[in-house]
């Protein structure tokens, strides 16, 4: 644009000839310096230039920014975008994304909201990923990787991939559901240049297609193969087999019908892994009495570039000694299948020094985590499950595990703690103790459940964690709360992009604080809490800053719903009903709004109202 | 005079069906009723709530107390409701023929390695149960702990794993008590027997009839309230074939105590 200029204000005709024509040659080292061509040579130039340039540049944010700047950078960004990650599939339709990224190798889906995980959405809601499989099987052949989470994924859809993408590499299924076995079997066989499939936490139906078998023969180029989730036998010798043709294969993660000989069997052949699943470790019903115990721990040392292990489906404790070898170089651990006492986790949290990332049951207690914060001093992220998710029950962790992690643990950056009590004292001392905390999620699984030592609210506790804790981007609260907690939240959450709220609140004004005060918020996802109308019209001004918007069993009506959506034309504002609801009911039971440029969807289910 | 027809047959109806519903009805040891068109909650009922329920219900002789009552029922967690308020629910949907929640099951032979009796008192004081937080707070609603859909927010996918790993633990014969909770329609709150007491089934029946002897069934007053004074009727009762013990397995299904061998 500023040579544009400069060429209104040039000299006259023949000396801007010549000008331009060495300017060409500088720039190119071609050029036939026609005056016809001038005027569009610069913007080529240009062009060439951000091109190049912009290939460099990875981040989807930056990207969405550059694309910002002008028409020229519009077009340029879309046409050098490879990777396109679209955060809810109903926000933009396939045709839409295929006109404008025309050369897009990897594709990242997210479909349902994530209450739906919890039961809180009846089942065939929609996120289908077949409308999607069909427009990028036209657009783009040559795409590589596809990324789904939450999403309903058909055999035929596992089939579309395989034959009508050549060289597809990557796939990648989190919390998916709707394919089986056979779907399986189909895209293995068909998809000669895979390297990756990870199907993680996601629903496969037996078919009972033994799919394992159905990977080419011949050497594979398999890098990661992830089926810990998959609830079916696999053939073992097959995969055996596969195993030992896969020389680049680095991640591993078996489900629980992989017995701890077979696993054996599976690390000797493969002792370059980086990342292994271990299936059941325990031994299967059929090992004879007698039979000489493989040398776990050997095969274990063998692994020296282990550093991220987890599976222990059906623990025999036993067999836990065998992991010694690799704990020191272990960077992740996940135990949060493995129903372990404090006593038994000691010997080899004790040994991993370089912990960053610890999945866990609270079967450990507070004295298994008080062991984790005496080792793990370069921890960045712990989940801690519940061995029992039921609210009336002692709980084994409680305020000093937490305490002594937050004392112990002072790079955590996320972490995800269920208990069933909790101190304002513990959560505000981990706010102080580890100001780099992103991720902040606490779940008191008693409703309502006040400070047990003080008989307060939990306002003050999550109230300190966002004032102290400021970069703090998901914050997950519970326990008994006022409105001040949110007023809290609004006034100091000015980064948080994820809340979830769960019988929470007093009255309208804590929604409205949130939806005032914090305006990174993207994800909102809101159910039992005494929020109404009134609350609701407190956020126009930012939903179309939003992903989206969950409410369920609050106090919405359908009036106030629908005066949402007239004044949001781009706003989707879907009413789901459960099973025992009428149609016409004015109290809404849930509802899912997201900004979206397509107007309603069209494939949506009886049990779905758009207003 | 037809409108007084009609209710002369409504009434005949309803008594026809009171009395088939306390014959034929094997009261179960959890409830055995599915009437779907009940909103029913798994919950615990107090006295106070019963004497409460039966003045609310008024001079209306021929109230079906059955048709009020809160009952144990289908595994799915449907919120806590007041008596006879069909409409008011949580937004949870009904099952929807899956029963991946082991959390909301009333009787189901969950196993705990240490005791834990259940605390009447405890209950009773705790009114933080609002599952329908759009309600107001109903003197008449059961101050009890229903178990509600989708809480705690763990992925159904790691409860299930962590309920198939307590059970082939149970299979292995772990040390400890084998607590089970056991409900009686009616009965204002439930008990807790440690299987691993009894070695047959008949101990396990006498110990539950005197469990349960404390409160009458079948014979409701003339205010529709339970007559709890009465242990010898409760007693022919129980150990009439009219109650049977049931249980309901892992997979969700109701099976007759008795079939499967003590051991």
């Amino acid at each position: 644009m500023s040579e544009d200029d400069e060429r209104q204000q040039s000299p006259p005709s023949d000396l801007e000839f010549v000008s331009n024509k060495a300017r060409n040659c500088n720039a190119t080292g071609s050029g036939s310096g026609h005056p016809e061509f001038q005027s569009t040579y610069p913007d080529q130039v240009l062009e060439n230039v951000l091109e190049n340039v912009l290939h460099f540049l990875t981040s989807r944010r930056d990207r969405n920014a550059a694309s910002l700047v002008c028409k020229s950078w519009y077009r340029v960004e879309a046409l050098t975008r490879s990777e396109l990650f679209i955060g809810n599939c109903y926000a933009v339709s396939p045709g839409r994304a295929t006109a404008r990224f025309t050369r897009v190798k990897a594709l990242h889906l997210k479909g349902k909201p994530r209450f739906a995980d919890f039961n809180l959405m009846p089942p065939d809601w929609g996120a289908h990923f077949n409308p999607w499989a069909l427009a990028m099987a036209k657009a783009y052949p040559w795409l590589e990787k596809v990324h789904l989470k939450r999403m309903s994924v058909t055999d035929d859809d596992l089939a579309t991939l395989a034959e009508l993408f050549l060289g597809f590499k990557e796939l990648v299924l989190v919390c998916c559901d709707g394919f089986g076995t056979s779907g399986l079997a189909i895209f293995v066989s068909k998809c000669r240049q895979l390297k990756v499939l990870d199907l993680i936490e996601s629903e496969v139906s037996d078919d009972e297609t033994d799919w394992i078998s159905c990977f080419p023969e011949g050497e594979s180029n398999l890098e990661s193969l992830i089926f810990d989730c998959v609830e079916c036998h696999i053939n073992f010798e097959a995969l055996e087999r596969l195993v030992a043709r896969s020389p680049s294969l680095k991640k591993l993660k078996l489900n629980r019908y992989v017995s701890i000989g077979q696993l054996y069997r599976l690390m000797v052949r493969a002792p370059q892994l980086t990342h292994l699943g271990t299936g059941s470790f325990s031994p299967s019903d059929i090992a004879g009495q007698g039979d000489q115990e493989p040398d776990y721990v050997a095969a274990f040392a063998a692994c020296r570039s282990l550093v991220c292990l987890s599976g222990f489906r059906e623990i025999i404790p036993d067999y836990l000694p065998a992991i010694y070898p690799v704990c020191s170089n272990l960077t992740s651990l996940n135990f949060s299948y493995a129903n372990i006492t404090a006593e038994q986790l000691k010997p080899i949290i004790s040994k991993c020094h370089k912990l960053q990332t610890f999945w866990v049951l609270d079967s450990i207690c507070d004295e298994g985590l008080q062991a984790v914060a005496a080792t793990c001093k370069d921890l960045r992220e712990l989940r801690v499950f519940p061995v029992d998710p039921r609210e009336d029950n002692d709980g084994p962790v409680s305020e000093v595990g937490l305490q002594a992690i937050s004392e112990g643990c002072r790079k955590l950056q996320s972490i995800l703690y269920f208990c069933q009590r909790m101190t304002n004292a513990a959560v505000i001392a981990m706010s102080k103790n580890c100001p780099d905390l992103v991720v902040f999620r606490l779940c008191i699984m008693g409703r309502h459940r006040p400070d047990p030592v003080t008989g307060e609210p939990m306002d003050d506790g999550f109230g300190a964690i966002v004032m102290n804790c400021k970069k703090l981007t998901r914050l997950a609260v519970s326990g008994l709360l006022t409105d001040k907690a949110f007023d809290y939240i609004g006034r100091h959450g000015k980064l948080v992009r994820t809340l979830s709220v769960a019988f929470a609140g007093d009255s309208d004004m804590a929604l409205k604080y949130v939806l005032e005060g914090c305006p990174q918020l993207q994800k909102l996802e809101i159910r039992d809490s005494p929020f109404g109308d009134v609350a609701l019209r407190s956020g126009l001004h930012h939903y179309y800053n939003m992903r989206f918007l969950w409410m369920s069993s609050c106090r919405l009506t359908r009036h106030g719903c629908q005066e949402i959506a007239r004044a949001m034309p781009r706003l989707v504002v879907e009413v789901i009903r459960s099973a025992d609801e009428e149609e016409m009911d004015d109290v809404v039971g849930t509802i899912y709004m997201y900004r979206s440029l397509e107007g309603p969807r069209t494939d949506a289910p009886k049990f779905v109202t758009i207003l | 005079q037809f409108s007084h027809n009609t209710i002369t047959k409504a009434n005949q109806t309803k008594q026809i069906k009171e009395q088939e519903e306390t014959e034929a009805k094997a009261i179960q040891i959890g409830s055995k009723d599915r009437s779907k068109k009940r909103v029913e909650a798994s919950c615990f009922v107090s006295m106070e709530v019963g004497r409460k329920m039966a003045n609310m219900l008024g001079t209306d002789h021929d109230l079906n107390f059955k048709e009020t009552e809160l009952c144990l029922g289908l595994p799915g967690g449907i919120a806590v409701v007041a008596a006879g308020n069909e409409t008011e629910s949580s937004s949870s949907p009904k099952t929807s023929g899956k029963r991946g929640f082991s959390e909301t099951v009333d009787l189901k032979l969950n196993l705990q390695s240490k005791e834990s009796t259940m605390d009447l008192n405890k209950n009773l004081d705790d009114n933080g149960s609002k599952e329908k937080s759009g309600s107001a707070k109903d003197p008449a609603k059961p101050p009890a702990k229903a178990q509600v859909v989708g809480w705690p927010p763990v992925r159904s996918y790691r409860k299930n794993i962590m309920a198939n790993q307590k059970n082939s633990s149970e299979e292995s014969g772990n040390s400890g008590a084998a607590l089970v909770k056991v409900s009686m329609d009616g009965a204002p709150y439930l008990r807790k027997v440690d299987l691993k007491m009894y070695k047959s089934y008949q101990e396990l029946s006498d110990a539950l009839a005197k469990m349960f002897s404390s409160f009458t069934m079948g014979n409701y007053g003339p205010q529709g309230m339970i007559d709890f004074m009465n242990e010898s009727k409760l007693m022919d009762l129980l150990n009439s074939s009219d109650y049977v013990p049931s249980y309901e397995d892992k997979d969700g299904d109701w099976m007759l105590v008795g079939d499967v061998p003590w051991q």
